[in-house]
This record gives C-alpha cells, structure tokens and sequence, in this order.
C-alpha cells in the first residue's frame, strides 16, 4: 500500500507542477536560511577547532559594574582583576589571560596588511587544541622573559612571506614591533572570539601596563576545569572570588559582576543583557526565543503548505469519494496524504540541504567571515530531517484531517459529477 | 410498504438459490433524507421504505431531483439519512461507525458511477486494484490476479497499462465495473452506469450488468433515466419527489 501511495504522490506532484514547484520552493528555501542559520550558530558556539574541549571551558569575558543611580558599565575586565582573582583559582586544571584581538597594521613592501593581533600567555596554548603545521607555541619563559616570539596563522605566513614554508625563525613586523616567529597553526575561523587571531604573541610583549589596578581593561580569562562535571565547582569558586574584587569607587557603586561562563552562555548574557538587566545569563530567554523565531520562520511556509495543500487535497475530492465508497476509512485517508506530504517535504528537504551546502560553500569561499569554513555535519543533517518531517506533518495534518471528515457523498459531490 | 417482485428474466438458479433470493440484502425503513441550509429545507427522501432481495436487480427510475441518486447513496452507506434505518444483509447499520461502514463498504458494495470516478494518475490496473488496497491481509500478488481476473470480465485484458485518458468513454465504464467487481461484492450499486455513454456503448454495458448478474448472481440496484435500460432488469421502482410512487 505504501509503495501504491508513492507511486500516487510521484504522479500527483508531477501532474500539478506548478503548486510543487511553489511547495518545493518554500520547503527548500526555508530549510536552507534554517540550515545555515544552525551552521553558523554552530560554527560559533559548537566544539571546534582550536575550542574543542569546550565541555570543559568557561569563559570571562564581561565585567559589569551596576552604579547607584542606576547606570550600569559593561567592559572587558583587566589584566589585573583577571592575574589577580582568577588565575589564582585552585579548581581549575588551568587558567588562561589573553587579550581581545585587535586589527594591527603590518607591512610588507608598501603593501599594508590589517593582522589582527592577540596577546596570550603559555596556557594559552595548552588549553587551546591548536593544530601547529610548523614550530611550537611559545612557553612560559617566553612570556616570562617578555620575548618578542609570535604564533601566526597559515594565512599570514602566506600573506606576508609569500610563503608557508620554512617561516619559523623568520621575523615578522606587526605594530612596529619585531617578533620571530616561533609557530605556524592552522587558520582560526573570525567568529571563534576567544582564541581567533593572525598572530599571537606573549603577554609581557604588550604596550599596556598590565599591572595598573583598575576594573575594566581589555583582557579574557579562559578557563579548563579537569572534568565537564568539574565546571560547576569552578563557577562557584570563581563566583565567590569575584565578591573579594573591592569596588574602587562604593561611593557611586552598587556591585560587580563577572562570571565564568560556557560559551553560549557568555554569549547569551550580552545578548540578553537588556531583559535580564546582567542578573543571569540569559539562556533561559535566548532558548525559548530563538525556538520562538525558528517556529516563525517554518510556521509562514507551513501554512502557505496548508493551504496550497487544502486546495490540493479538495482537488481531488473525487478520489477521495471513491477510495471512501470502496472501504477507505478516515484513519486510511489521513495516512495516505500525510506520507504523499511526507514524501513531498523530504523531496524538499533534499533540495534546501543542497541548497544550504551550496550557500554554506559559498559563504565559506567568500571569506566574508574569516577563515570560516562551514560544513554540512550529521548533526545539522539530523536538523534538517527532523525540521523537514515536522514541516510534512504540521502541514499535511490539517488538510487531511479535513479531507477525512467529509461524506464519501460530498466527496464526489464535490468533484463535479 | 412492501415492494412486489416483478422479473423480465426467467430465474434459472438452484432451489436453494432461489430460497436466497427471498431474502433481503438491502431493507430501507422509514428513510427520510432533509438537506437543511440557514434558510432552506429540502425533502429529498420522504419515509421511504423498500426492500431489495438478494439477487435481484432492480432499476429505480425517476424525474431529475426526485431523491433517486439520494436513494442510491444510503444504500450504499455514502450518506446518513436523516431518520429511518438500513440493513444490509440483515444488519441495521445506521448505528455504525466509520470504520464498520468502511468495511461493509469494501466487502458487500461495489459502486459505478455516471462520470466513472476513475483515478486518473493511476493505469487501469492500479484503478481496478483499488478496493483490494483497504482489504486487511491481502498481500499484493492476490491483488493484482483478482484485478487482472476482473478486467478479463470486462473485455479489457489488454489495457491494463492504460491510464483512463488514454480509454473510451465506454472502456473507462468498463474499467470502473472491474474495479466494482474486483473485491467480489454481493451488492452493485450503478448510479446512471449509462449515462455519459452513447446508445451503442451504453447497449454494451448493460449488457454487461446483465450477464454478471445472470453468471454471479449479484444484486444490482441501477439507476437510470432510460426506460429501456430499466425494463431489462427484473424491478422497475419509480420515484417522484422523495417517495415511491410504483
């Protein structure tokens, strides 16, 4: 019977080429944007390269400051509230303070290159997962003894020496300043925040006064707990250390906060900040909206599937007619149009996966996000099935729900006898 | 009100057969049918009663709108009268549900239709298949030999790859008596089975009606316009607005 429906569907969908087409069209193009949008989510917050023991890592990124009459001040925190109140953590397998990258000016010949610039410590590199095709990361000593080494991307080895290879050893000029450059890793995609750079060098190498005491600065603390089910002890400890911070100015200061955040959770308090005024991180929020704007975005196309769908069905109230005259029930019915829906939406479904990994191609080609490279993985392949059955389901039930109902008299009534 | 047996065809079956035949397989009582809108109620069957035998084959003649379609559709459970009961086979199934009526459908009634209803994406095959589809446990392979054993009877052996476009008016008839004889039905019920035909096609197929009733002993209630066609079947009923008038 199964086999009879497909065959049915194939023939319906080819006869009305013009409705498939407008229902292809909205399946394929939805599940697209939803593709890209889950992989670029993904790309951002998923377990990637060089983050891949994201399980394990909290993030600092944000220090907010609720000022008495109400005002509030939301700033990257200092080198010093971080080297002071953080690293000297005990629950954590490591702590690392690295600055936020910056676009630096370099040159070569009279050509100028924009290198974004990151300044880390060694464990840095030992939290990290950096997969180095050249030399090694810089160590302790190296930060310790504020040696001009740096770490550069594949591109910037490309970019600057024209080459990739034998570049360690080579200096490279960013800012005006020298660095030999110690280790070439491959490139970091832009929207991985915490460790995305072209060239990483030493700490102690910076032009701030990294011990000047003071709250906002423009520095992360990247934290490894030594398990995944380790990462809460780290959070309440670094909670509790955050209350030792002394507010420099109590006269106007209510409070501060920071917190040691997953990533999409850290992610989330900035974006929820204007709901949840920085008293959570906001997920609770961030999950039910996009939820909300995902079920949006399918609903408009579903019911324009409902409704090319009821006129598709009542079309064929003829056959509707005879399948009930010669024993069909209601149930039978529902079951034959949902699998026709079914089959269509998969049809659909295929077409917007190859869609989305064609975009997902181009964006990655582009370079519109730097050094991003999306891919189709099983995980959003998984999305795409379950996304497109919901569609099938949520937009075949209706029409065939109400297809059942009629009288097998109406039915063929209905078609014109 | 008791209809009387009147036959144009003299009964060669059995003695047993015979005592069959007295019985009824289709009994009407009471059937009142009112189409009712906001502003308009319409009697379309008025306290109907009538009874058909088993193997009987019966025409029920009428002017246009006097309740002779209506009629035909409580038989074949495609409709709810208004009040009244049906049996069928001894059975009042008034009361029941959609998928008790679902399966009497497919086991007892075959139905054609004036505009054939033929599934016009599927081959003649797959349209004669149909009804076989909904019968639990029949596995493709007796669907298909049932099928191919119908289109025979109906001289369309060689069609069965066919699409109904690609048919007659008179063999697309043809192909909707298969479909309504492939699941073996007791009762045929022919809505106007003659009317989209011309004279000669329509000569063909009643006698078609007619040989299967004579070699399956099927009850066969036919409507019809033509007083031709209607005198060679063994009843005669005629109506004239919603009640029995003969």
């Amino acid at each position: 019977m199964l086999l009879s429906y497909l065959k049915l569907a194939w023939k319906v969908l080819l006869r009305r080429k013009f409705f498939t087409f407008i229902s292809l069209f909205g399946i394929a193009f939805t599940l697209m944007v939803l593709l890209v949008v889950v992989a670029l989510f993904d790309h951002t917050v998923g377990a990637h390269y060089p983050e891949s023991r994201l399980d394990r890592m909290t993030f600092a990124q944000f220090l907010h400051v609720r000022y008495k009459d109400g005002g509030n001040m939301n700033t990257p925190p200092s080198y010093y509230v971080l080297d002071k109140y953080v690293r000297t953590l005990r629950t954590p397998e490591k702590v690392s303070i690295a600055s936020n990258f910056h676009a630096t000016p370099s040159y070569v010949g009279n050509r100028k290159l924009d290198l974004d610039l990151r300044y880390t410590d060694a464990a840095f590199w030992q939290i990290m997962d950096f997969n180095f095709t050249q030399g090694k990361p810089f160590l302790e000593a190296d930060v310790k003894a504020g040696s001009r080494v740096a770490v550069i991307n594949r591109s910037t080895a490309r970019q600057y020496f024209g080459t990739e290879a034998g570049v360690v050893g080579r200096t490279i000029v960013v800012n005006q300043t020298s660095f030999r450059v110690q280790g070439v890793v491959e490139d970091v995609p832009a929207m991985r925040f915490s460790s995305y750079a072209d060239v990483w060098v030493p700490l102690s190498t910076s032009p701030d006064d990294l011990q000047r005491v003071q709250l906002q600065g423009d520095y992360l603390a990247i934290i490894l707990a030594k398990s995944e089910a380790d990462v809460p002890a780290v959070q309440a400890e670094f909670e509790q250390a955050m209350k030792r911070v002394p507010l420099p100015d109590p006269k106007n200061m209510e409070y501060l906060d920071l917190h040691a955040d997953r990533l999409i959770a850290s992610i989330s308090r900035q974006l929820m900040s204007p709901l949840t005024e920085y008293k959570s991180d906001g997920l609770e929020l961030l999950y039910p909206i996009l939820a909300g704007l995902a079920l949006l975005f399918m609903i408009l196309p579903a019911l324009n599937l409902v409704n090319i769908n009821v006129s598709r069905i009542m079309e064929r109230s003829s056959e509707i007619g005879v399948r009930k005259a010669f024993g069909a029930t209601g149930g039978k019915l529902v079951s034959q149009f949902l699998v026709e829906n079914i089959f269509l939406t998969l049809i659909g479904g295929i077409l917007g996966l190859l869609l989305a990994y064609v975009t997902l191609q181009i964006i990655s080609g582009s370079q519109l996000l730097a050094y991003a490279q999306f891919e189709m993985n099983w995980r959003i392949f998984s999305w795409a099935l379950l996304v497109t059955v919901f569609f099938g389901v949520l937009s075949g039930v209706y029409p065939a729900f109400k297809m059942s109902r009629l009288q097998p008299v109406q039915a063929l009534k209905a078609s014109g006898k | 009100m008791e209809p009387t047996l009147t036959t144009s065809h003299a009964l060669t079956d059995s003695r047993a057969t015979t005592s069959l035949k007295n019985t009824p397989m289709i009994k009407l009582s009471e059937i009142e049918k009112v189409y009712q809108t906001d502003t308009i109620e319409t009697v379309a069957l008025n306290r109907v009663n009538l009874t058909i035998n088993r193997g009987e084959f019966v025409s029920i003649m009428g002017p246009s709108g006097c309740g002779k379609s209506t009629l035909l559709s409580l038989m074949g459970l495609l409709d709810e009268p208004t009040s009244g009961t049906i049996e069928i086979d001894g059975r009042p199934v008034t009361s029941y549900s959609d998928k008790e009526l679902a399966k009497v459908r497919n086991h007892k009634i075959g139905f054609i239709f004036q505009s054939f209803h033929l599934i016009n994406d599927l081959s003649v095959l797959d349209n004669v298949e149909l009804p076989l589809l909904y019968r639990a446990g029949m596995g493709g392979k007796e669907r298909r030999q049932r099928a191919l054993a119908a289109l025979e009877k109906v001289g369309l052996s060689a069609r069965t790859k066919h699409f109904p476009s690609q048919l007659s008016g008179g063999q697309r008839q043809r192909v909707a008596i298969a479909r309504a004889l492939a699941g073996a039905p007791e009762i045929i019920l022919a809505d106007e089975p003659t009317g989209n035909l011309d004279s000669v096609m329509g000569e063909e197929i009643m006698e078609l009606l007619l040989t299967l009733h004579r070699e399956a002993n099927t009850t066969i209630v036919m409507v019809t316009h033509d007083e031709s066609m209607a005198l060679k079947t063994e009843r005669v009923i005629r109506f004239f607005d919603g009640s029995q008038v003969s």
